[in-house]
Formats: C-alpha cells, structure tokens, sequence
C-alpha cells in the first residue's frame, strides 16, 4: 500500500471505496457506530470542558487570542525571512537543514539518511506531517522497523490505522480495543487496567529506545533567532527518541514558525490550553542543534526537513494564507458539530475536522478533497474556538467558490443556482416560482408537511419532514396587514405606552444610534467567549 | 421612527406568519413599519455554497430595496449577518453598491437585537404559561454577536418557565444547502439537538432564525414528538395577544 492510499486505510474502508463515496459516504459507517460516536463525544466533551476551565483561570483569553494571531500572521507574512534566518540559525548550531517541496522529496531526505546510517530502527514521537509524508510505510517496505513511542499513536500503530484527530490519534479506541491489540502485540495475557496496559506499552518502548538508531519528530515550533526546535509532550518520549537514538531527524511544515522566544511564551499559553485544557503540557523540550561537547546528551546528529507540500501555494492568497497561522491544537476538532458526529476518518484525510477541511484540499491538487469543504454547517464554532483567530468558516466558504469557479461542480447543482439567480433577482419572478411550487407540492404534502423521499428532497426528507410553502405569502398579505396596523398616536398604541415610553418623533434622537451598535457587533463577532 | 421590514425568503415563502407577528409587535410599540417589495433574498443559500454570481444578484435586490430605509429589521440572525458579514465582499467589484451595502449593514438588526438593543424595549407585556427551552442560532450568535438579546426578552415573559437547553450552542445541522447535499450528517447532528430538547421536557423550543426552526421542527415531526417549534416573534406576540394570526 502506498503512503498516499494508507489515509483512508482503516479497518473498515478501503481507500477506494472511500474516495468514491467521497466524505458523506465514509460518515455512514460513523453514522451507525454508536460506540465510536459516544467516543468521540465522551473525548471531545471533556477537552471542552477542560479548556474552558483553562482558559478562565489564564483570563483575558480574548487578548491572548489577538496576540497569538498577531505573531502568526507576522511570520506566515515574513515567512521568507525567518525560513532563512531559522535555516541559518539551525545550521551554525550544527544541524543540517533540508527544504523539500512535496511529500516524496521529504521521505527521499529521510530515505537517504536512513541508508547512510545503516539504521534499522526508528523510534518515532508524534508528528502530523510524518503521517502526511507516509514516511512509515516507505521505511517499513525497506524492512525498517518503525515504532510510534507515543501511546495513541502506538495503538493506531497496531491497529493499522491512522490517527483520527490531531491530538488524541486513538480518540475513536475504547479500552477493550486497546487491551486485544496489545495482547496480541507482545503475547501476554492483559487486563484493561489502565495502569496494566500502560506498563505494557512502557516495557515495550524502553526496549525500542534504548536499541534504536535514528529518532524522528515533529516540530510544535522553530524558534528563528536561534534556531531551536520546540516540542510540547505529556507522555515524555519525544526527550526519549531525541536523546537516545544518535541521530534525529525532525519533520516540520514550512509555516511552524515563530520569530522569538518572547513569541513562544504566547503558544505556550495558548496551544496546551486549547489542546487539552492544561495550563502548561508535562514536558516543553527545546533542542537547539546536535549534541555539544559539553552537553550530556542529545543526538550527535540532527537533521531538519522543511516541508512546502502545497503551503506556499497559500501564500499571497490573503485570506487563504491564514490557514497557515494553526498550531495545529485540534481545538475546532473539540468543538465541531461535524467532527463530532462522524469521527476523523470519514475525512479520509491526515488532517481531519474543520482545519482538515480546509487544510487538506488546499494541500492536495485535483477533486481527491474537493468535497470536504462541503462537510461544514458553517456554524463557525471553529472560527470561535480557534486561539489564533483563524476564520475557519468564511475559509470554508472560499474554498466552496474555488470548487465552483474551477467548474467542477455538478451540472445540475449549477442549474439549480441559475435558477436560483433567475428567480431571486426580481420580486415577481419569485413570485411566480412560489406559485408553481404550491402547486408542485399538492401530491406530496399531507397534514401541511412533506415526507416524500423523491428528488432533490431526499436528501432533507430522509431524516426530517420538509414544511410546504404557504398558501399566501408575507408578500401577498401585506396589504391587507398593513391596513390593519395602528399608525402612530392611535389610542391602542396610547394604551401601551407605559410598557415601553412614547417612541415617537422626539424621542428617536435617544435611541442608541444604529452604525455605532453594528460597529460594536462587528468588534465583537467572533469573539471566542465560551458560554 | 420607520423601520423597513427585510422579511428573509425562508418566511416570506414558508413561514409568513412570523413576518406578521413581528410586524404587529413592532406596531404595537408604535413604530411605523413598511415592507419594501422590490427584496427577495439576502443571497446566502447562494454563496454559502460558493456561487458569488448568483447570490451577487438576489444580494442586489435587497441593496436597492433598502437604500432608502432608516432602519432595516429582519426575523433572521442568519441573513442579517449576512449583509454584516459578507457584503463587502460580494460587491468589491461594484463600489457605488458595496457603499450602499455598508451603509445597509450599519442600519440592519435582527428583531431581538433591534427591540432590545435599538428601541430599548425588553418587556413587551407578554404572558406565556408553558415550559420553554431557548436554541441559540449559531450564525446569529457568533456572525451577528447576537447573545442575550433573545434571553433577555424571553425572561421578562410573565408565566414562562425558561429551561436551558443542554449543548445549546452546539448547531442543530441546518446549514442551509448543508442539510440537503449532507443530509445523513445533518440529520445526525439535529437528532443530537432534539434529544437535548426532550431532556429539557420543554413544550416549546424557541429561536431567532427559521431555518434551524425548521430542521429542529422537521425531526421533531419526524419522531412523533409533541413539542411546538417558535420564533421568538411568534411566541411574544401569542404572549401578547391571543388574536389569531391568519394562518
């Protein structure tokens, strides 16, 4: 299986079935999975909760967010230059730095280290764009062994499938599952105690560690001024596979930048509150280069591969390239109504969620993700979440026009849109078109609804029953409505007046004026306040 | 002072009583109200699926329609953060309309926000007996900043008992378009939303924007379930009046 097509391999998928039914197709097997969906519910609740716990006790979250969408948009602006000056930075610390322009050149960089080390073993901590270079499966065909030493990863690792969200790859596993896959993994008989299974993936990493020859990780930030590369863990293997094995190997997209260490203590703030409502993750390593004669540990060799993949295609797309400010904290995944009811492998993507949904079709030409962008009720509670400010829902919207203004959309959707226009874009000719729908609708509606499953309607009336247009309009009753209306200073509005004041003439001038209220509504849409 | 009513196409066409129930709250308060005919649509079942062009030119309609107008109010949290959100955008190529746009945005309100925020007025002498759960609309809240408006009026309601709808800000799946090019996910997200409903024992499930009413009210419907979907409007009015509103 090649590294493009192991996306959407999961249990219960196959990837071609997968991208012939697109997203809508893949959610039906989440759709009738109760366990997973309870799941994914369970999980994403309670980061939901935390975070919000989190992020009252920091205070002025609202602040925090602007500075942090600040100090992305600077650097994906200026990305050019601190790309140079981090590459530099790395360098002089004894690194070397590679920039690979897709997934294939990445892996061949990490293929070639790998044959001049003659290494055989790879440990590996959790990194989103390992999974979105396929690099295990290329190393694995060449009959290296690859160990994911993070534990979620670990368990999708044994599964043989994919993360399904960002930050807890095995969100969709419940402790029976994991329990079978590590029984069979090191043929002991355990129990599904926490603390058993644990010690069970513990005694088997210490033993992939200690006898590993390259370690590879992410990279939750480049520090430009110096060159650092920063890593935000709990579990503490990432200081195990960049200390132990003698030769690192660190994978970053191109965008994971940050211009100064002032400008981390901002990410630290946000990206573990949003992540998984902790205050501060357990271990923040920041590695700077390879090991120093003076130091006591570290690799002897570090090799740093910069991936484009389709990012900088973003850049000078003013409003796409703010898909380029994410820290990647899977906070819109936490609060997607989406996400939530179909998991992250219906996305058929590495990325899943609302950031997968714009992040995936952006990343990969051609129709593979075209209809993700499609996956959203458009409810921005992504928008809202996110703790850099990124519009997801109006990027959503976007990359919808893209689909249409790239003529890809389906003949009859288009029809439909023209008729839309046809209609819409004079009174009368709506009119018309309501008159002909009440007339259309006769034969389907009983008892003032619509449950017939036919045509276009199907896809409402298979779970819903549809309301029928009524028998006159607003528009129609209008001027019989306005004759009955009291006109100002008639008695029965007299009679009111003690409810609300005289509203007439004088007091207009009182009122709070229009523009200044929509200029503090605009201040205050999307304003991240949880309620 | 003169409002305008911008009436949405959803209850122009399927929902005209709210239009009259709002129209006979705003007269009652003593505000003159006029319906200019030459609106259709705000354009966003359009352009939320990524058609400019087609939204751009029902988009016009409403631009035209109002220009005139001191103050515009709509029953929809939706559409007016339509005009709010993405105007300026739709008419960046048509800079005498995108002016008229802005200055359209700067004198639209949705009817909670327009009552409370505008006029003032968050009693509006309304008494309704029954157990009653409130469904933020997501575009309201978060595209229109409309939070406690709704609330605010709904407190002040002699006789009603106001239950908080569990998740409540979690959207219900309507989405326009959404509901029907993804309809089993949609669905799935609106049975989440009615089963919050039931564990509220609510009678009445009341919101700002029809097109949630709708999906909330079509799956209620579909399960057999006996709990009323309302606009605020309508149920204010009712409250106020027990008039019959022509059906």
């Amino acid at each position: 299986m090649t590294a493009e097509t192991r996306h959407t391999a999961t249990n219960h998928a196959s990837s071609d079935d997968g991208f012939a039914q697109g997203v809508l197709g893949r959610s039906r097997h989440a759709l009738q999975d109760d366990f997973l969906r309870a799941a994914v519910r369970f999980t994403a609740d309670r980061l939901r909760g935390k975070k919000q716990t989190a992020t009252t006790s920091l205070g002025r979250w609202e602040e925090w967010r602007e500075r942090g969408r600040q100090i992305r948009s600077h650097t994906v602006a200026n990305l050019d230059y601190y790309l140079g000056q981090f590459a530099d930075n790395v360098t002089a610390a004894g690194g070397h730095v590679y920039f690979a322009a897709d997934a294939a050149e990445a892996r061949a960089v990490v293929q070639s280290i790998m044959r001049e080390k003659q290494a055989r073993r790879v440990v590996k901590s959790k990194s989103m764009v390992s999974e979105e270079i396929g690099i295990n499966h290329v190393l694995e065909a060449e009959g290296i062994e690859v160990v994911e030493t993070d534990l979620g990863e670990y368990i999708v690792q044994l599964a043989k499938e994919t993360p399904s969200h960002i930050i807890i790859p095995a969100i969709h596993k419940n402790r029976q599952q994991i329990k079978e896959l590590f029984t069979e993994a090191g043929g002991e008989n355990l129990t599904t105690d926490t603390k058993t299974l644990t010690a069970f993936a513990r005694r088997t990493m210490r033993d992939k560690f200690i006898h590993a020859d390259v370690g590879i990780t992410g990279c939750n930030f480049g520090i430009a001024e110096s060159g650092s590369v920063v890593l935000f863990t709990n579990e503490g293997n990432a200081d195990m596979v960049t200390n132990l094995p003698s030769t690192h190997i660190v994978l970053m997209g191109m965008e994971r930048l940050l211009p100064t260490f002032a400008d981390l203590e901002t990410m630290a703030n946000l990206l573990p509150r949003s992540a998984t409502g902790q205050s501060i993750t357990t271990y923040m390593s920041v590695l700077t280069g390879c090991r120093r004669p003076t130091d006591v540990d570290g690799a002897r060799d570090m090799h740093l591969i910069i991936l484009d993949n389709g990012r900088s295609r973003q850049l000078g797309d003013l409003k796409m390239q703010h898909i380029l400010n994410c820290i990647r904290c899977g906070a819109c995944l936490n609060v997607c109504p989406v996400y939530r009811q179909i998991g992250g492998h219906a996305y058929g993507s590495v990325y899943p969620g609302p950031i997968g949904a714009v992040l995936s079709p952006v990343l990969n030409d051609g129709e593979k993700y075209s209809d993700l962008p499609y996956a959203s009720s458009l409810c921005g509670a992504c928008s809202e979440a996110c703790p850099v400010k990124i519009p997801l829902h109006d990027l959503l919207v976007h990359l919808r026009q893209r689909h249409v203004d790239s003529g890809q959309t389906k003949r009859t959707e288009r029809l439909a849109f023209k008729g839309f226009q046809f209609a819409f874009s004079k009174p009368g000719r709506l009119s018309l078109a309501m008159k002909v729908a009440r007339f259309g609708q006769k034969p389907l509606s009983k008892n003032g609804r619509i449950e017939s499953k036919i045509g276009p309607l199907r896809g409402w009336t298979e779970g819903r029953d549809a309301p029928t247009v009524a028998q006159s309009s607003f528009r129609e009753r209008w001027t019989s409505l306005q004759k009955e209306l009291h006109q100002f200073g008639n008695t029965d509005n007299k009679r009111h007046g003690d409810l609300n004041g005289d509203l007439n003439g004088d007091r207009n001038g009182e009122l709070n004026n229009g523009s200044s209220l929509n200029q503090e509504s605009r201040d205050r849409k999307g304003d991240g306040r949880h309620e | 002072m003169k409002v305008s009513l911008f009436v949405t196409c959803l209850v122009d066409n399927l929902y005209p009583q709210v239009g009259e129930a709002m129209v006979r709250i705003l007269d009652r308060i003593g505000v003159e109200v006029v319906f200019p005919a030459g609106q259709t649509c705000c354009g966003q079942p359009a352009f939320n699926s990524g058609y400019t062009d087609e939204a751009r030119a029902s988009a016009r309609t409403l631009v035209d329609a109002f220009e005139d107008a001191e103050y515009v109010v709509s029953p929809s949290g939706s559409c007016t953060g339509m005009i709010h959100h993405y105007y300026e955008e739709l008419f960046a190529n048509d800079l005498k309309r995108a002016q008229k746009a802005k200055e359209l945005a700067a004198k639209s309100f949705e009817f909670s926000q327009f009552l409370v925020s505008v006029l003032g007025v968050t009693d509006v002498g309304a008494s309704f007996p029954h157990r009653v759960t409130y469904h933020p609309s997501c575009h309201g809240a978060r595209l229109l900043g409309v939070k406690d408006e709704p609330l605010t009026l709904l407190r002040n309601v002699r006789d009603i008992e106001l239950v908080d709808l569990p998740y409540a800000t979690d959207c219900c799946g309507f989405g326009g378009t959404f509901a029907i090019k993804m309809g089993d996910i949609s669905t799935a997200m609106v049975t989440e939303k009615v089963d919050h409903v039931q564990e509220t024992r609510a009678d009445v499930v009341v919101g700002t924007d029809m097109g949630c009413l709708m999906n909330i009210g079509g799956r209620m419907s579909r399960e057999g379930l006996r709990v009323r979907p309302m606009h605020i409007a309508e149920l204010l009015y009712e409250g106020i009046h027990k008039g019959v509103i022509a059906q």
